[in-house]
């Protein structure tokens, strides 16, 4: 946290905030004008594109690509799986974000530096050396086997998958959120009397909450569109284990790019409305968080609650 | 109030610190170490000589030159665009804000495959453009300026994303004050606003370059495969994979983990300098920092 | 650094346009698993070419999964010929007008300078005694194949499989489409290609018999060693051909022509062959199939053409939606 100085209640009125942004510091229609410019011509002109190539098609024709059998089956399975894999890096990225940032242990920078290998490893690669770990007699599939736990080639595979490709979004978005969390307030509610769970549940999560959900919904985005390293442990057998982007190769292969790029809307939009969202619910936590109580309160009334 | 209920409030017990330890390590060994340690027993499978006989293989050496060009090019557009998007949204207050991050974040849920499609169906010979670019003899897909589009689209959103809660966290305060007392525009940038976000436009070009050198579904559709011109590391891969040679693949893997772990190592130095310089700060400012 | 310096200046060209190079350069876009074959017959072919007409010649490779390469070739990628291995592939190409209508008459063999066939790759002594497709179909047997939709593995196996249900006794393409339901019933899982199938079943240690082009039988044996498993020739088998087409527009524009024809021609030579069959390709020259005979079994074979009338009918029949494929899995 930067030291907010002087300035601060001047910025809290909100007149003088707006009138002033745009006076006082410069190039604001420099960079936004970049910025619309640049993500006109690389994102909306291409994805545009797109839609505009899949309108050709009509929407009618275009739901009931969505809505065959095999596709609905597949949405069921690329949402079921990518929802799953989200929630476990949620809950298991939480713990490594913690403990990367608050325990001291042999080693810990090359585990920390270890987390973005996901994004460095080719996404086949992942999805053949996690088949092989996973198959019957992998190293890890042999130990799971006889529990009666299949991994490879099952649609728990994709969730496996899934979760290695998305792995460093929940921890990374954490990592710095966590940092910032000030002792001194946690030291506050002990003073008063909470509980280290009290504490937990009353002042660090509501802080940290809203990063968890960005880390959460950019997980499952990314989760959403992945193909490279699930077709390798999935099985992709039809109405079980074949995923949306596999439809939409299996369109390519049929010349059908029409057809492909239509599945491809429907995932866009699906994503878009996805992501609107989660931006809009962070938004919300973030200022209602900001709003609300600051942490000082909350852990007064922690130590409150603990002395009742 | 005993020092002991401090502690007790302020540190988890110990053994919910071992069993979160315990926990996490867990979760990474599994998920992440033995993948890694996976790639790299495959790729020494044979033997040290080997896994350094297929990386001096000429095709191989190219597509790891070819993959490093297009991270290096990726950079400044990612760089400048992150800045610029990141100066806007997180200094001043417009209309459409939360709509503008949406399609900032939209790169991230598109389908690899689809990415590399829709730069096909614009620059393709049916494309939108293709007669154009045809008449004009520029080729842009199954082309090197191809593949750092792909490249630009798949990474588009990392130093944004990464830069827009530092600079909103950092407020306008120190910029304001430098323009009040007479600096132009440039002269706060370099001067107040690089020094402040500098690391942090490290960390989010670290990212980027690991996903940048990592890519393969987008660069594959629009790349054309042609061996030695523009096949990059992760084409490559595949295709040593598919031709029944898996030590020369998990050896080019392991380059691409090699790489990852080196701009990891990077990013580590990073940080590190950017706490050393905090930790300055704060011990120049002890009174200025509240709690 | 040259290495750098390289990739700087193709860059740049990319970056200028396809600018003139001094050696006459021709683009053969192939298949993924035909590197062996090329990386031996290029050269062969350039030195050939000098020879003939004193002209050195750049040849340059571009491999991938087949569909998806005439795509890339149909969308502006410059190949001056294409080596594919389907030929639904090729007549792809001649709707979009990039190939002349009559490619497969331009050509000996249908265009096809080499063939290989589907095979039965099962474990060491054969423990399960499989002789036949119908053995495969069997309760309680586990068969490991590349996805029969989107790959050209996986569909050669679906249509041998067909064939040789159609052709039994009563067969009609009812008892057809029920024997390959059966069959598909007994396959766990489908790979995403035919590397992938092959790690699967000998890596893995997943299945009881992996069906695959015989060529690939040699290459499994050069990774996984070739005491590891035998291959068994079923009764009747698809003879799958790689059929070749010259790109007319860009050997036009290129002034090409002269050059990706003979180096196609060169494919039915007596080197070209021979190159072939070292790669357990099965050669159209006779006399190199009888010297070669210890790779090549004689196998009864049937073609797509005179079971389904032509790979492009075959495609729309089985693999397209809503096709025999879709109907075996969603019920309809």
């Amino acid at each position: 946290m930067r030291p907010l100085g002087a300035f601060v209640p001047l910025r809290h009125s909100a007149y003088s905030m707006s009138a002033k942004n745009h006076r006082v510091l410069p190039g604001f229609g420099l960079a936004l004008g970049y910025t619309l410019v640049y993500l006109s011509l690389l994102i909306l002109l291409p994805l545009g594109g797109m839609v505009l190539k899949a309108s050709e098609l009509g929407f009618g024709q275009i739901i009931d690509i969505a809505l065959g059998e095999r596709s609905l089956a597949a949405f069921r399975v690329t949402f079921g799986a990518s929802l799953l894999a989200a929630l476990i890096n949620a809950f298991f990225g939480l713990i490594v974000a913690w403990v990367l940032v608050r325990y001291p242990f042999p080693g810990k920078r090359f585990v920390d530096a270890l987390v973005d290998l996901p994004f460095a490893l080719p996404t086949a690669v992942a999805g053949i050396t996690l088949a092989t770990l996973y198959a019957g007699n992998g190293w890890l599939g042999s130990h799971l086997e006889p529990l009666g736990i299949k991994v490879a080639y099952t649609p728990l595979g994709i969730v496996f998958a899934l979760t290695f490709i998305t792995l460093p979004f929940v921890v990374r978005t954490l990592q710095p959120v966590i940092e910032d969390i000030e002792t001194e307030v946690e030291e506050a509610a002990a003073t008063l009397g909470a509980s280290r769970w009290q504490t937990f549940v009353k002042v660090i999560f509501p802080a940290i909450g809203p990063a968890l959900l960005t880390g959460f919904a950019l997980a499952f985005a990314r989760a959403l569109g992945e193909f490279g390293s699930v077709i390798f442990i999935a099985g992709n057998l039809p109405l079980v284990s074949e995923i949306v982007p596999l439809l939409i190769i299996s369109k390519l292969e049929q010349y059908d790019v029409l057809g492909a790029t239509a599945l491809a809307v429907v995932m866009l939009a699906i994503s878009f409305v996805l992501l609107l969202a989660i931006n809009a619910l962070q938004w919300w936590a973030a200022n209602r968080h900001k709003n609300a109580e600051p942490l000082e309160v909350a852990a007064g009334k922690a130590g409150k609650e603990a002395e009742a | 109030m005993s020092t002991h209920k401090l502690t007790r409030a302020t540190q988890e017990p110990a053994w919910v610190r071992y069993g979160l330890l315990t926990i996490g390590l867990g979760f990474l060994f599994f998920f992440l170490g033995l993948p890694l340690v996976a790639v790299f027993v495959e790729a020494l499978a044979q033997g040290l000589p080997v896994y350094l006989e297929a990386l001096k293989e000429p095709e191989t050496r190219s597509a790891i030159w070819l993959t490093i060009v297009i991270a290096l090019a990726v950079l400044p557009f990612n760089i400048l665009f992150g800045v610029a998007a990141a100066w806007a949204i997180a200094k001043f207050d417009f209309r459409g804000k939360s709509l503008l991050i949406t399609l900032i974040d939209l790169p991230f849920a598109v389908s690899p495959v689809v990415a590399g499609l829709i730069f096909i169906l614009l620059f393709g010979s049916q494309g939108y453009f293709g007669e154009w670019l045809a008449a004009k003899e520029i080729k842009i897909i199954f082309a090197v300026p191809g593949m750092i589009l792909a490249t630009l689209f798949i990474t588009f959103p990392f130093i944004a994303r990464e830069l827009i809660p530092l600079m909103q966290s950092q407020g306008k305060d120190e910029e304001e004050a430098a323009i009040s007392l007479g600096a132009s525009g440039w002269q706060m940038f370099w001067r107040v606003t690089l020094p402040n976000i500098k690391w942090g436009l490290l960390y989010g070009v670290i990212l980027s370059n690991a996903r940048a050198m990592g890519e393969f579904g987008a660069v594959s559709v629009v790349s054309g495969h042609i061996r030695g011109e523009t096949n990059t590391l992760p084409l490559h891969v595949e295709i040593l994979y598919n031709e029944y040679n898996a030590i020369g693949a998990f050896a080019a893997a392991s380059v691409l983990a090699l790489l990852a772990l080196v701009t990891l190592v990077a990013k580590t130095i990073v940080e590190w300098r950017m706490k050393a310089e905090t930790d300055m700060l704060n011990a120049e400012l002890p009174g200025e920092k509240t709690a | 650094m040259t290495q750098f310096r390289k990739s700087i200046a193709t860059l740049l060209l990319g970056l200028v346009a396809g600018a003139a190079l001094a050696d006459t350069t021709l683009l053969n876009a192939s298949y993924d698993v035909a590197r062996d074959v090329y990386k031996d017959y290029n050269p062969m072919f350039q030195k050939h070419w000098k020879a003939k007409t004193g002209e050195s010649l750049e040849l340059k490779q571009s491999h991938g999964g087949s569909t998806k390469q005439v795509r890339a070739v149909a969308d502006g990628l410059e190949a001056d010929v294409v080596t594919m291995n389907q030929a639904n592939d090729i007549e792809f190409l001649a709707d979009k007008g990039l190939v002349a209508k009559d490619w497969a008459k331009k050509f000996p063999n249908n265009a096809s300078p080499y063939t290989s066939t589907m095979v039965f790759i099962v474990r060491k002594g054969n423990p399960k005694g499989f002789k036949d497709w119908n053995d495969l179909a069997a309760p309680g047997v586990q068969i490991i194949i590349p996805h029969p939709k989107n790959t050209g593995n996986g569909r050669n196996t679906y249509l041998s499989a067909w064939a040789w249900a159609l052709k039994q006794p009563g067969g009609s393409d009812k008892s057809a489409q029920e024997f390959v339901g059966k069959l598909l019933k007994n396959a766990p899982l489908f790979a995403a290609g035919g590397r992938d199938a092959t790690t699967t079943f000998m890596q893995r240690g997943l299945g009881d018999v992996l069906i695959t082009f015989e060529s690939e039988a040699e290459m499994i044996a050069k990774e996984f060693g070739k005491g590891n498993f035998e291959v068994i020739h079923p009764s009747l088998t698809m003879q799958t051909e790689f059929p070749v087409a010259i790109i007319e527009k860009v050997v036009d524009k290129k002034g090409t022509r002269k050059q990706a024809t003979a180096y196609l021609e060169y494919l039915w030579s007596k080197e070209g062959q021979e190159n072939a069959a070292q790669n357990y390709l099965r050669p159209r020259d006779p006399e190199l199939l009888k010297k070669y005979a210890h790779f090549f079994p004689p196998v009864k074979t049937f073609t797509v053409d005179e079971v389904f009338g032509g790979a492009n009918k075959a495609f729309a029949t089985h693999f397209k939606d809503g096709g025999s494929f879709d109907q075996i899995y969603v019920a309809k």
